[in-house]
């Protein structure tokens, strides 16, 4: 069907144009970069948390307000526990950095990313979850802490219908 | 429910008035009962979860089919009496045995077995015969391929054969996927219909090593839906596979491949139907399950129609679901070749008018089978025929499966599993395929493989903790009585053998199964180890497949163990979706 073929070739077309602004990006001004890795060190506290209030308070310091400009993808049931793929994307402005949380893990941050300023704030990581668990992103955008969270089981699996 | 419906169920009244209770007549006399009302410009036929039963089959429909939260108490959690009454059907009518457990027995011996390719195939001849050529499709909603020991030795490639001669268009999948993809792919060259799914794609490594996709670009490894031109109207039809086939099924039969509802993406193909490609109807051919599609149906817009499956609910009624765009309409349409679904279609510019809906039961006594499809079931089954029909023993009882928690097949097959395999625990999947036997029937290895038949039918015998077993419990149980339908996975229960346990659905997971007992007694302990046997396991196991177990069993000609199944349910009272309350 021509209109399938259409959309595919117009797909990778955009797919390249981001291939363009990724490359873009890496030719920032190392100025910048190098401050803010200058202000960002390893949040070694927030690793050791055993709770989402406790590594929101450790590496925010304010508390998160669940928003639905927070696009979270995750499966409902994970395929295989032991690589989730989760992704964020969100349309909040001036996003300076996005955090995963999974609630049962014995370490509840699973990573933070910084976000250097005019980079599309699209994040996706696949992590590891021992057992059913919520899974908690944070968006940092404008000096405020924003959220979105859902429950992603691990289960032993077994049919049915 | 037609007015000449009714032809019939007065036909099925005057039957029970009489003492001899005579069988319905064979042949066209009562062929009455699949006159239509003419409605509308546009019929399509949909039929599900097959199970590649080819020939008419007994199947009992639920006495346990529970919902809880949301779903308590709603279709298609209702069984027997309760059902009988949602859907003004009359108790004693050939309806009355097809949709419901009631006085199964009794009923099986009026009016016979249900479905069969060759009557199927006859059935909709006449009903698209009586539409305008091109005015008519036939779709499947997957479970097609799996299910009998026919469709097992030949790797589904008979019900392809089985399919294009009945006309079937358009199907989705799910035990599709069971064969891997190399069978998966040859029958789909053979295939002359479309194999519809929007919710498979590549997994990240497969798409780096240029794995074989429908669309590249998005990884989409099959056609995700096909336009259909019916009269002047085009009609959208959407295929939505089994989201959790790698979860459910080993997932080494697809290993390139990843599920999932996925209904972000279909929202944006329904849109891109919609907006650009002006359809005037969508319709999702849906292997989601009926709780799921109940969900979908409230979240994305612009579908008219879910024809769906995989939870085998015979709902003789469409129930209509509103969101933000509009109502969408949510069917099941049974199991095993038992129902056909007529949806007849008022198409407007843009837009669908009205709709009529009926799910016909297939009854084989009132239809004269196709002689084409009849000799093509003959021909692919007799070389076959002899290793099939080995008689094996004889059904003590009523035996069937299909059930929230036991079945009497299930408990023969658990039976199976601890004297043959010296266990003191077994478990046996909760699949909802399984045809019925009838007490004093021959029981033959083609009746073991209706039960049994799928690619990974190995044993295994392994020491499990008392902790593990409960996990396992708990875990299942939550893939059936989680509330939120999104985390179910369509399957009932895991059935037990040398164990007693207390349910209670309404419960959280970790919550619902107490008082874990063993047959003699003691309870089951948490640190304790014990010996268990099951099959159709997940991971890969090495020992006879359970098919020979169970023949072994049967032939030993041991005697039947009779005892009730070890399930005792709380919560329950009041709940339509169990027979005996209320």
């Amino acid at each position: 069907m021509s209109d399938v073929e259409f959309s595919a070739t117009r797909r990778l077309i955009l797919q390249g144009a981001g291939a363009v602004a990724l490359i873009g990006l890496g030719n920032l001004p190392f100025l910048t970069s190098a401050l803010a890795a200058a202000n960002d060190k390893y949040p070694e506290e927030a690793f050791k948390q055993k709770s989402d209030a406790d590594v929101i308070k450790t590496l925010y310091g304010k508390t998160a307000e669940p928003s639905d400009k927070v696009k979270m993808d995750a499966p409902e049931i994970a395929e295989n526990g032991a690589v989730v793929p989760i992704s964020v994307s969100t349309t909040l402005t001036d996003v300076t950095s996005v955090a995963f949380l999974v609630s049962e893990n014995p370490n509840v941050l699973i990573a933070k990313y910084n976000i250097p300023a005019g980079t599309l704030p699209n994040v996706a990581n696949r992590i590891k979850m021992a057992k059913t668990s919520n899974v908690t992103v944070l968006v940092e955008a404008g000096g405020k802490l924003y959220s979105a969270s859902k429950e992603v089981k691990v289960t032993v699996g077994g049919c049915g219908g | 429910m037609t007015i000449r419906r009714r032809d019939f169920l007065t036909l099925a009244g005057a039957a029970t008035l009489s003492s001899s209770l005579p069988r319905l007549a064979r042949g066209a006399d009562n062929a009455g009962v699949y006159d239509l009302e003419r409605f509308g410009n546009a019929r399509i036929l949909h039929i599900t979860d097959v199970h590649a039963q080819l020939r008419p089959v007994f199947f009992r429909e639920p006495s346990v089919n529970l919902g809880v939260g949301p779903m308590h108490g709603n279709p298609p959690h209702l069984v027997a009496r309760a059902f009988l009454d949602r859907f003004g059907i009359r108790p004693d009518s050939a309806d009355a045995y097809a949709f419901t457990c009631v006085e199964f027995e009794k009923a099986a011996g009026r009016f016979g077995k249900l479905g069969g390719f060759a009557h199927l195939k006859t059935l909709i001849d006449r009903l698209r015969g009586e539409v305008s050529s091109g005015r008519s499709l036939l779709l499947d909603g997957g479970d097609l391929w799996q299910g009998t020991g026919l469709a097992n030795t030949l790797q589904g490639a008979d019900m392809v054969d089985a399919a294009n001669l009945l006309g079937i268009e358009a199907m989705t999948g799910h035990w599709e996927f069971t064969y891997g993809e190399k069978v998966l792919r040859a029958n789909l060259e053979r295939f002359k219909g479309e194999f519809l799914a929007q919710n498979v794609f590549l997994t990240e490594e497969a798409a780096f090593n240029d794995a074989k996709a429908f669309d590249p670009a998005s990884g989409r490894v099959f056609k995700p839906s096909v336009i259909k031109e019916i009269g002047s109207y085009r009609v959208a039809v959407i295929g939505q596979a089994f989201p959790y086939v790698p979860i459910a099924h080993p997932k080494r039969f697809t290993p390139d491949w990843k599920f999932g509802i996925r209904d972000e993406e279909l929202q944006k193909l329904v849109d891109g139907h919609r907006n650009n490609d002006k359809v005037d109807a969508v319709i999702l051919l849906s292997h989601n399950g009926m709780d799921v599609d109940l969900k979908l149906a409230s979240r994305v817009t612009g579908i008219d129609v879910i024809l769906g499956g995989h939870t085998h609910d015979a709902v003789p009624q469409p129930i209509a679901v509103t969101n933000a765009g509009g109502t969408t309409l949510v069917t099941n349409a049974g199991s095993n070749g038992k129902f056909l679904a007529v949806l007849d279609l008022e198409l407007g510019k843009g837009k669908v008018k009205d709709v009529r809906y009926r799910l016909l039961p297939v009854f084989s006594e009132l239809l004269k089978p196709d002689p084409a499809m009849q000799a093509l079931i003959d021909k692919i089954r007799e070389p076959h025929a002899a290793a099939l029909s080995e008689k094996l023993a004889s059904a003590d009882r009523l035996l069937y499966r299909r059930g929230n928690f036991s079945g009497s097949m299930d408990q023969l097959i658990c039976d199976a599993l601890l004297g043959e395999l010296n266990a003191e625990i077994a478990l046996s999947p909760g699949f909802r395929w399984g045809t019925t036997a009838l007490a004093g029937q021959p029981l033959t290895m083609e009746d073991v493989m209706a039960q049994t038949a799928v690619t990974y039918p190995e044993t295994y015998v392994q020491t499990m903790t008392g902790g593990q077993i409960k996990d396992v419990l708990e875990d299942i149980c939550d893939n059936l009585f989680n509330t939120d339908p999104y985390y179910q996975q369509g399957g009932d229960m895991v059935r037990v053998g040398g164990l007693h346990y207390t349910c209670n659905p309404n419960e959280t997971v970790g919550k619902r199964i107490s008082d874990v007992k063993l047959d003699n007694g003691r309870t089951l302990e948490a640190g304790k180890r014990y010996k268990v046997a099951g099959w159709a396991s997940v991971n890969e196991q090495t020992g006879a497949p359970i098919w020979d177990v169970v023949a072994r069993h049967l032939r030993s000609g041991k005697p039947p163990n009779r005892a009730a199944p070890g399930v005792t349910l709380k919560g329950v009272d009041g709940n339509p979706g169990i027979a005996g309350q209320a």
